[in-house]
């Protein structure tokens, strides 16, 4: 049961969702965009979040759109991730997330709502953040584009009014040689101890981490010394964590120092088939 | 009827209105008037409430009362009376109740319980069971020595966390380590978990105008709610009625009477008004009571040929901060704390310490799935101590009739069954002979690890059970117990039972589901695998009670005596000449000859039982006999673990069990794998995970994780049917065995398979990987 | 736009029906259908999306119904455990005993319906990933799976049923 009220608003335009956000904040309700909803529901039932009114945006349609146009995949930011999964247009971001929360939440998240909410993990943004997609972002001065890496960068840097309409990424990263590999600490419906997504594109490995550290990321000096393809392997790895610009994660699912553990070995074998062409 | 039900797959009586949303549990009432109660709960472990302000709260639109512990006086317990519903003074546990705000509506009530302000000065806490026992542990009850004894065999030491004691002392342990050249010693530890029954804890009470206490609940022991509600708020015992729907799972845990207290206590407040009060699934785990914690040192003395002579053991068992059923599963553990093996020489102490910890109560297996992962664990050490094969090992040590156990009851046949058969068969199920430990490659290992258990009951002596059967004028029959619903088709057994003792159709038995402490017989607790054996001897004597009275009749009716007479389905008739007959349904409501006269009317059968010759444990020595029988068995699991993460693969998991008699076996079957399921649940993921604060970090299903679809092994069950002449049909308690062993034949196997010793629950992979690691393997 | 400031009367379509009910904006579609609408099929068990218990289909897809508002429910068809009339799988579930309390029983059927229309070729591994979603503390799971396999077969080999 949520312990306190709100309002709902389910606005028909991106226009009309950044202009109630703004009234309702003016009239200090404290707002919040609402896409799958999942989240903000359990948080605010634990009353670890509270709110005065919620923008359901699921029916704009900008925010659903799920084509290949131009070259380009657009996706819209309330398409599910069962919705992904199902089309199969991104292999790689299907596998990602189906492998959030459970199958039949996947059907109520969102893409947007796992990039955007406060859980740590936002397994699905590893793959945007190899494949230099744009966001199409509604905010207060209208729509603007930019790069997700910048968006996503040790935290979310969206202002309070602004949410992300759609996610853009070229057409060539699809069919890439990808690997995705999730260590749980026990469970396979599980936060992850160690989520790893990478992509080869031509001889470049491309990597990125979830469950590592306090926030995904993915590390070029990381990515330069995993590609030093004339050194072996477990020294590329050794070098690799050497240069991880994050403090590795000490929390229920794991400590450190086993997520250390479970890096190595997962980052060896996700380079070696990657190399090996073995996928 | 040629047919007999006994030993068929006869499908639940409850079965379609379960499959169709149509079964009713507690908390699928609902109505307008109904008030709600939610729990305001303690965040410190330990700590004197210095602040309890709901002054802001007490305002909100729909608030009728907040009640604090400051209102009652009341110290609940079902052992020791040591418990205030809500906290009173200081806090124990986080997660323990502090505040109750009632309201129109459960929004309402949640509103306001946020605004519920407590501040506590925080106490140090006792962390764990080892802690507790300390010399100058900070104490978790400061007056222990006051508290009431609801049952004598009690023993608190006051001024400590000891809330009480058992002694095993049999044999000569002097000799026993003497006679042995191979000596192995252990620790093991067993946190503290949950039973998750998929209902969370839920109770509504009302009190009516003439005092009547009216309690609808979700529970297993509905005579037990009347019992304490009875006397705790001095009302007489036949105006308390509690009733009980189907029950969403309970796994002991909804033994406790806990938001009952609640209840009534809200209802009170708000004039007699019906209240309902429901855990959120947060509260179920926290505050709620859980599973005990176990830290087990045992020590074993094998000579030459591996046969045990001298066995030591020490539990040291955490109920958390409140007694509850602790002090009896310490007794339990004692009891049998040899595991079903033949020792002469037996040394044992069980504490049962108080912590700030969510305190505990039953949890299938009654202390007896923590004690053999102890036991099972130091078999396989003392295993490998003399190289010789674990499967010999217990083969060699294994308790046969003729023997006694720890607390010195001998062992015939009937009363123990037969465990080297049990064992046989298991490794046989699992193909112990093709290999223990079988590398697959330079990253995998297949291993497979044994267990044996025996489990009795421990219910107070005088522990009844009842029940009526009545006829209706169509000849079917309706069967009433005062067994609760939960999830074994215990009711359905029933009907089994009686239908073929009686000769009728099963279709035609009417089981009421609900209980109902007014109308349905007797029944001490729907707990420790015992509800088949003593209300099934409740159903005999009913059922005999009622032949004897409708043959009785029938022999008027056919002028006969009634030894001339037999029961078939649907009809009565003369042994001679099955021509000459009468039809039940012209009888069970009375016969009626043509001229009007009638002679006899309903037939209603009435039966009960109470156990035999139960004696509690002596003080000094342990000795007496707390159960009527036991239920042993042997359990194997087979494992995959990779050895660069250190995931595994739970492949097959076995069980054979002595049943005495299956009488249902798709449900017996159920039972045994849904158990497995469980144990392999607690063997691999589920505990509480505390902080340095001792807050509760895994509170959700979120964090405290079960086994789920996929993750399941291979299930091999079967049987061994010995017996028990004083059961009906023989039938041996089968509910909670199948969780007993297993969590300790998966360690077994995890820890052939990664060398090192497991000795602690749950097995994670993070957890083989430190052991690895410490060994520098 | 559309939106809902305070406790209002909705319109849900509910088993073929529309039914009218009173929500707050902050009233989850399972405390509607169970406490306003007496549909008490599906269960609590965590209102956390964790258990399953709460399983509905919307649109034909299981759906948490503990994680879904009543007032997004609006606009979609919802099929509850009510709606279900001696389908194979509920018959299967009864004879393969996939069942002890029960209580997890009306999610665990919607979402092995939501399946079986929705990927009635359905390999074992997909069943799993689907079914993982709800929790059974009673049963093994073996008894389940067994009868969402073979609810699906009957499907297959009969699809009027
Ligand atoms: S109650 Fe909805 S998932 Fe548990
Ligand atoms: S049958 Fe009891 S939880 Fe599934």
């Amino acid at each position: 049961m949520i312990p306190f009220d709100f309002e709902y608003y389910r606005p028909s335009s991106t226009s009309e969702a950044v202009q109630i956000f703004m009234e309702l904040d003016a009239a200090g309700k404290n707002p919040r965009y609402y896409g799958g909803g999942t989240e903000l529901i359990s948080m605010a039932r634990m009353n670890s979040l509270s709110f005065g009114a919620v923008i359901d945006i699921k029916a704009i349609p900008e925010c659903n759109v799920l084509e290949i146009d131009n070259g380009h995949l657009m996706l819209g930011t309330t398409l599910t991730l069962t919705r992904l999964h199902e089309s199969n247009l991104f292999p790689l971001l299907a596998q990602a997330g189906s492998r959030v929360a459970d199958h039949t939440i996947q059907s109520k998240i969102t893409l947007g709502g796992n990039l955007c909410g406060s859980i740590i993990y936002k397994e699905a943004l590893l793959p945007l953040l190899l494949t230099d997609t744009e966001a199409l972002i509604a905010g207060p001065s209208g729509m603007k584009t930019r790069q997700v890496n910048a968006i996503f960068n040790q935290s979310v840097q969206l202002e309070p009014a602004e949410f992300i309409v759609q996610l853009h990424m070229a057409e060539k990263y699809l069919a890439l040689p990808y690997i995705h590999v999730k260590k749980t600490k026990q469970d396979k419906i599980n936060y992850p101890l160690v989520t790893i997504c990478a992509l080869k594109n031509g001889q470049e490995i491309r990597v990125a981490f979830s469950g590592v550290s306090d926030f995904p990321f993915r590390c070029s000096n990381m990515e330069a010394a995993l590609n030093e393809r004339s050194r072996p392997i477990d020294s590329r790895v050794a070098r690799a964590l050497e240069v991880m610009p994050v403090r590795v994660l000490n929390n229920l699912e794991g400590s450190a120092d086993f997520r250390r553990f479970i890096l190595t070995n997962l980052l060896t074998s996700v380079v070696g088939s990657l190399e090996a062409d073995a996928i | 009827m040629s047919d007999s039900y006994i030993g068929k797959d006869v499908i639940r009586k409850e079965a379609w209105d379960k499959v169709s949303g149509r079964a009713k549990y507690n908390s699928d009432y609902s109505s307008p008037n109904l008030l709600h109660g939610v729990l305001v709960c303690s965040n410190c472990a330990h700590g004197y409430i210095k602040r309890l302000d709901y002054s802001q709260a007490v305002n909100m639109p729909g608030v009728k009362k907040i009640l604090t512990g400051a209102d009652y006086s009341i110290l609940c317990g079902s052992i020791i009376q040591d418990r205030p519903p809500l906290a009173v003074g200081k806090v124990r546990y986080y997660g323990e109740p502090v505040a109750l705000v009632i309201a129109a509506s459960e929004a309402e009530a949640s509103a306001a319980a946020v605004r519920v302000v407590v501040e506590y000065e925080k106490l140090p806490t006792v962390n764990s069971p080892a802690e507790a026992i300390q010399a100058g542990a900070p104490l978790v009850h400061d007056y222990l020595g006051d508290y009431k004894h609801v049952i004598p065999e009690v023993y608190p030491t006051p001024g400590t966390n000891i809330v009480h004691q058992v002694k095993i002392r049999k044999g000569d342990m002097q000799q026993g380590w003497a006679d042995s050249v191979c000596v192995i010693e252990g620790s093991y530890l067993l946190p503290q978990a949950d039973h998750i029954a998929m209902e969370t804890r839920n109770a509504r009470a009302e009190v009516l105008p003439d005092g009547q206490i009216i309690i609808h609940s979700s529970s297993q022991a509905p005579f037990g709610i009347r019992k304490q509600i009875s006397e705790h708020f001095g009302v007489e015992l036949g105006k308390v009625v509690v009733h009980v729907p189907l029950v969403g799972g309970a796994y002991g845990g909804k033994a406790a009477v806990q938001l009952e207290f609640l209840a009534v206590m809200a209802s009170m407040a708000t004039g007699g008004q019906p209240v309902m009060i429901s855990n959120t699934r947060e509260q179920d785990i926290m505050a709620s009571p859980g599973k005990i914690g176990l830290e087990a040192r045992i020590k074993l003395g094998a000579d030459a040929k591996g046969i045990l002579k001298a066995g030591e053991y020490t539990f040291l068992l955490g109920t958390g901060a409140y007694a509850d059923t602790g002090p009896r599963m310490g007794n339990s553990i004692a009891m049998n704390c040899t595991g079903p093996y033949k020792i002469d020489n037996v040394w044992c102490d069980t504490y049962c310490l108080y912590t700030n910890h969510t305190y505990v109560t039953s949890f299938r297996g009654f202390g007896h799935s923590s004690l053999t992962f102890a036991v099972e664990r130091s078999m396989d050490k003392l295993a490998a101590a003399m190289n010789m094969d674990p499967l010999e090992l217990r083969r060699r040590n294994l308790i046969t009739p003729g023997q006694t156990s720890p607390s010195q009851v001998m062992m015939t046949p009937s009363i123990l069954g037969n465990v080297p058969a049990c064992l046989d068969k298991v490794a046989k199920l699992i193909n112990w002979d093709k290999g223990a430990r079988i590398r697959l490659d330079n990253q995998r290992i297949k291993a497979k690890g044994l267990a044996c258990f025996w489990k009795t009951s421990n219910s107070p002596t005088d522990a009844f059970a009842a029940a009526i059967i009545s006829f209706n004028s169509d000849a079917s029959i309706n069967l009433n117990v005062g067994a609760v619903k939960i999830g074994p088709s215990t009711k359905t057994t029933l009907a089994q039972i009686l239908a073929e003792i009686m000769q009728v159709d099963i279709n035609k038995i009417h089981v009421e589901m609900e209980v109902n402490t007014r109308t349905s017989p007797h029944h001490w607790k729907t707990v420790a695998s015992m509800t088949t054996f003593m209300v099934g001897r409740a159903v005999e004597e009913a059922a005999y009670d009622a032949i004897h009275q409708i043959l009785s009749l029938a022999a008027i009716v056919l002028q006969c005596a009634p030894g001339d007479l037999h029961m078939s389905p649907g009809r009565v008739y003369y042994k001679d000449d099955p021509g000459l007959y009468v039809d039940l349904a012209d009888i069970v409501h009375g016969y009626k000859y043509p001229n009007g006269h009638t002679i006899g009317s309903q037939i209603i059968g009435r039966g009960t039982y109470v156990m035999s010759r139960l004696s509690p444990m002596n003080k000094e020595t342990g000795q007496g006999k707390t159960g009527p029988y036991w239920t042993p068995g042997a359990q194997a699991v087979e494992i995959e673990l990779n050895l660069a993460d250190y995931s595994y693969k739970i492949l097959r998991a076995a069980t054979v069990l002595d049943a005495g008699k299956v009488l249902n076996p798709a449900s017996a079957r159920g039972l045994v794998m849904g158990a497995m399921g469980m144990g392999l649940g607690l063997g691999s993921r589920e505990y509480y995970i505390y902080d340095q604060e001792q807050t509760l970090q895994n509170s959700s299903l979120r964090t405290y994780k079960v086994l789920r679809i996929g993750e399941q092994p291979e299930y091999l069950v079967d049987w061994i049917e010995t017996p028990h002449e004083a059961s009906a049909f023989g039938e041996r308690g089968l509910a909670e065995h199948g969780i007993l062993g297993i969590h300790a034949a998966l360690a077994n196997a995890l820890s052939e398979a990664a060398g090192v010793e497991l000795d602690q629950l749950p097995v994670l992979p993070e957890l083989i990987w430190q052991k690895r690691k410490e060994q520098q393997l | 736009m559309k939106e809902m400031l305070t406790e209002g009367l909705i319109y849900l379509n509910i088993n073929g029906e529309v039914r009218k009910t009173l929500v707050r904006p902050a009233d989850t579609l399972l405390f509607a259908l169970r406490e306003r609408l007496g549909l008490t099929g599906a269960k609590p068990g965590c209102e956390n999306g964790d258990c399953g218990a709460c399983t509905v289909l919307v649109d034909g897809w299981p759906v948490k119904s503990c994680l879904m508002l009543a007032v997004e429910a609006c606009d979609h068809e919802i099929t509850t455990i009510e709606g279900l009339n001696n389908t194979p799988i509920q018959r299967e579930f009864v004879e393969k005993f996939a069942f002890q309390c029960g209580y997890c029983t009306p999610g665990f059927i919607m979402n092995c319906q939501g399946l079986i229309n929705i990927h009635p070729d359905a390999s074992d591994e997909v069943i799993n990933e689907w079914l993982q979603s709800n929790i059974c503390r009673c049963t093994s799971y073996e008894e389940i799976t067994a009868a969402v396999k073979s609810a699906l077969n009957t499907v297959n080999n009969d699809p009027v049923s």
